[in-house]
């Protein structure tokens, strides 16, 4: 994890890349959570310090938007698309699926940081559905059999 | 590219691509949008440049946006002579060239097959799925790589605005809208023109336009589709729209799931300001406008209009109420017009081929085509776009090749959350804004969710209220309280707790969340369940009086069993059950312990020979 000063540090730069403008807050928010994963507390009393926003506003938006994680991430992000094609193709099969094997609910990060859990609504591949991405890969046709393989590879590939 | 100064420039820009231009030039181009990405196409566009260089030719690799049959990606057409292969593999690459490329001969085992007469199709057009498209909007997307503006002027890109600029007043282009009849492609089918009108008239400065690509609606990706395989459409035609307005700033907020439209639009946005189509005087003329990007952040509320203010100004997408109308007081409290990118994207065909034009296609009320999402339970997934007024028989079983696995169809769902389900006795409706919304449902954003008999409709009912609970911003009681409300009857309903009358308490805080709610999330949230006690009340009481589900899928009133007569006592189930609760000696048939079982499928999913059955 990063040490507070680099928080900081890294904060006033992406702050700065905006100029300040005040109307930038998520978009702010958006750069630093794709810096550390997620947007650790330092970041948020940062980012209200440099923008001369209170705690109060940006936590606010922290925590409004569905796509800001106030904890950190595991080391892969397993998102599976609960969209209404993905759901009547079974997808709450395979969120189940997930949840058995990787032994956490949606939104959890699992103890050694591997793996975070999350769900989206529509990736936008309905034709592939049911969806699942991992990371940046998308996962079609997924079958309960599927989720098994997958996992077993990024374990794998983590070691 | 260079800045063009004026009209004139861009004609001669164009002319000198189109002169540059052989149609006779082999050329392949590859969908590579996010559904054909999904199947590894980037690594068969690879494979296909490797294979030219390798064979010393000289024909581009053109990667394009969505062609919209999705269920057939990877998808490769070969110019000029436009064949059409489908699920094209890596192995597959070294014969497209040598033989087709190369030598115009056709790979018979690419070629889509039509289930139906079993015969192959050479060319796109004539593939079931196109035949009775009227692609005006979406046509282009296979043909342009997003990512060149010149692949987009080639085919006349921005004289529309070359026209509106140089030889029509900003009230011309506002009646020529309206006169087409545009309505708004995002949800509600509001007119254009009215709007465009009333920020036109509004005071304030500076005014502002904005295109709606937040697409929330899940099942919905048409939008997407358009901002990656075509951006500049919607920019030219927010360009326009800003003409007509006398806007000067412009946004684009996209959804934060949606990488690649964020990068093609920027990309095109950028390319449009070098050329001078965007900036100070755009093509030389004093009439100056800019677009930015605003990425979402993920909340399906910020596509409603004040939410979606709040959110570019940085603020908790929290919708507000309307007593004075966003053409004059949106935005920073500035006149501003906020339009579907679809909506956006039909400006300039309005513009080019006018009105007159225009308004010839579609229905009485409802102009023009639509591009709707075809998905779920269906065989040919993908976006189609059609004019106004088709059939759903002939969308769902003409274009979408009807429902896998020879099951049954029971409803499609239209309108996203907001939106309901239509039943087999109205397949022969003809789909526009009007009539969907007669029959309890919505057009919204053209999401069309197609389910089988192995679809529970209180489950779909369930599954919305869901969501529109997750998603309220929270602000308004009837909304808030009233729709988890409802959610808990539904919950129980499927868990076999239900209790007479519960349809009817339904109903009744249906009428409370409709009318008490500030924004038409809360105003909206009913219809799924509305349309599906209308249509299917008789599996709500089967639900409730027998506790059964029909279709198989509320796991509390659903057990598994083993059919003696189908079960080879593979022993396959008994690997995949997470319970123990399969048990059997090998080569005889299987037992499920109900006890055990806790419903997941995956027995199912792993027997060979269809011995499990849900009941
Ligand atoms: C909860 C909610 C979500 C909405 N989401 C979208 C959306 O994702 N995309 C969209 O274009 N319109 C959406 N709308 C409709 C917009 O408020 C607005 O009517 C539309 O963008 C106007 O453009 P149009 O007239 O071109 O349709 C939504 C409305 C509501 C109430
Ligand atoms: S109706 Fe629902 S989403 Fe809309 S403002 Fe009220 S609480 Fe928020
Ligand atoms: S549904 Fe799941 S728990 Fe039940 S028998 Fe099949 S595999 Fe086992
Ligand atoms: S997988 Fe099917 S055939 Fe094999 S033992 Fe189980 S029920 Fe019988
Ligand atoms: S619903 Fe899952 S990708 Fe669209
Ligand atoms: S993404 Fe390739 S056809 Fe739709």
């Amino acid at each position: 994890m990063s040490k507070v000063s680099d928080i900081k540090l890294k904060t006033k730069q992406i702050v700065k890349k905006h100029k300040g403008d005040k109307s930038a807050l998520i978009a702010v928010l958006q750069d630093i959570q794709e810096a550390f994963n997620y947007l650790p507390k330092e970041a948020l009393i940062a980012v209200g310090d440099a923008m001369g926003i209170p705690a109060s506003r940006v936590y606010e938006v922290a925590t409004f938007y569905n796509a800001f994680s106030l904890n950190p991430r595991g080391e892969h992000i397993v998102k599976i698309c609960v969209g209404t094609a993905c759901h009547v193709r079974g997808a709450s099969a395979i969120l189940d699926k997930f949840e058995r094997t990787l032994l956490i609910k949606p939104g959890e990060t699992n103890q050694d940081q591997k793996f975070s859990l999350e769900l989206v609504n529509c990736v936008g591949a309905c034709a592939l559905g049911p969806v699942v991405v991992i990371d940046t890969e998308y996962h079609g046709q997924m079958t309960m059999a599927k989720v098994d393989k997958i996992i077993g590879k990024l374990k794998e590939g983590a070691q | 590219m260079i800045k063009m100064n004026n009209t004139e420039a861009l004609r001669q820009v164009q002319d000198d691509l189109k002169s540059q231009y052989d149609p006779k030039k082999k050329l392949v181009t590859i969908c590579a949008g996010t559904g054909c990405r999904g199947y590894g196409c980037i690594k068969v566009k690879e494979e296909l440049e490797a294979e030219i260089k390798k064979q010393n030719m000289d024909v581009e690799v053109r990667a394009t946006g969505c062609f919209g049959f999705c269920e057939k990606g990877p998808l490769v057409i070969i110019h000029p002579e436009k064949i059409f292969y489908q699920q094209v593999k890596i192995k597959d690459v070294p014969d497209i060239i040598s033989k087709t490329v190369a030598q115009g001969d056709v790979l018979e085992k690419l070629l889509y097959r039509d289930p139906q007469t079993n015969e192959t199709i050479m060319k796109e057009e004539d593939v079931p799925f196109y035949k009775k498209q009227n692609r005006l909007v979406f046509g282009q997307n296979g043909m342009i790589d997003p990512t060149r503006i010149e692949d987009y002027l080639i085919i006349g890109g921005y004289s529309a605005l070359a026209k509106a600029l140089s030889g029509m007043t900003p009230e011309g282009v506002i009646s020529e809208v309206k006169k087409a009849g545009l309505r708004g492609r995002g949800g509600g089918g509001f007119l254009a023109g009215i709007k465009w009108e009333g920020s036109r008239r509004a005071h304030g400065e500076p005014k502002y336009v904005i295109g709606n690509g937040d697409e929330g609606d899940p099942g919905a990706y048409m939008d997407r589709s358009l901002m990656e395989g075509n951006p500049h459409s919607v920019i030219e035609g927010m360009i326009i729209g800003a003409y007509a307005i006398g806007a000067s700033e412009g946004y684009i907020y996209v959804r934060n799931e949606y990488p690649l439209a964020v990068i093609h639009l920027t990309m095109a946005i950028e390319s449009a300001r070098e050329a001078g189509l965007l900036g100070r005087n755009i093509l030389g003329t004093d009439f100056s406008f800019d677009i930015k990007i605003s990425k979402g952040g993920g909340a399906f509320v910020c596509g409603e209009s004040s939410a979606l203010f709040a959110s570019i100004e940085g603020r908790a997408g929290e919708p507000r109420a309307k007593y004075v109308h966003a053409v004059e007081k949106g935005l920073w409290d500035k006149p501003t017009v906020l339009n579907n990118v679809e909506t956006w994207a039909n400006v300039p065909l309005i513009i080019s081929k006018g009105a007159d034009w225009y308004a010839s296609i579609g229905t009485e009320n409802s102009k023009g085509t639509k591009i709707f999402s075809l998905v779920g339970k269906i065989n040919n997934t993908g976006l189609i776009e059609v004019p106004m007024g088709m059939t759903l028989r002939e969308i769902i079983y003409g274009m979408g090749g009807g429902i896998p696995k020879g099951r049954k169809f029971k409803a499609v769902q239209t309108g996203g959350p907001s939106g309901g389900c239509i039943p087999e006795s109205l397949l022969d409706l003809q789909v526009d804004f009007d009539r969907l919304y007669e029959v309890g449902s919505m057009m919204g954003s053209g999401g069309m969710i197609v389910m089988d008999d192995r679809s529970c409709m209180v489950d779909v009912a369930k599954y919305f209220l869901a969501f529109l609970q997750e998603e309220s911003c929270g602000k308004c009681v009837p909304c808030r309280e009233g729709v988890r409300r409802m959610r808990e009857i539904l919950e129980d309903i499927c868990a076999g707790k239900g209790e007479e009358g519960d349809v009817e308490l339904l109903e009744h805080i249906s009428t409370g969340v409709a009318d008490g709610s500030l924004c038409a999330l809360g105003g909206s949230a009913p219809n799924p369940v509305l349309s599906t006690i209308k249509y299917f009340r008789e599996e709500y009481d089967a639900h409730i009086r027998d506790h059964r589900c029909p279709a198989g899928v509320c796991k509390a009133l659903i057990t598994y069993s083993i059919d003696p007569g189908k079960c080879t006592g593979c022993g396959l189930c008994i690997k995949v059950c997470p319970t123990q609760a399969v048990s059997g000696e090998k080569k005889k048939a299987h037992a499920i312990n109900n006890d055990l079982c806790t419903r997941c499928g995956a027995c199912i999913e792993s027997c060979k020979f269809d011995a499990i059955n849900v009941k």
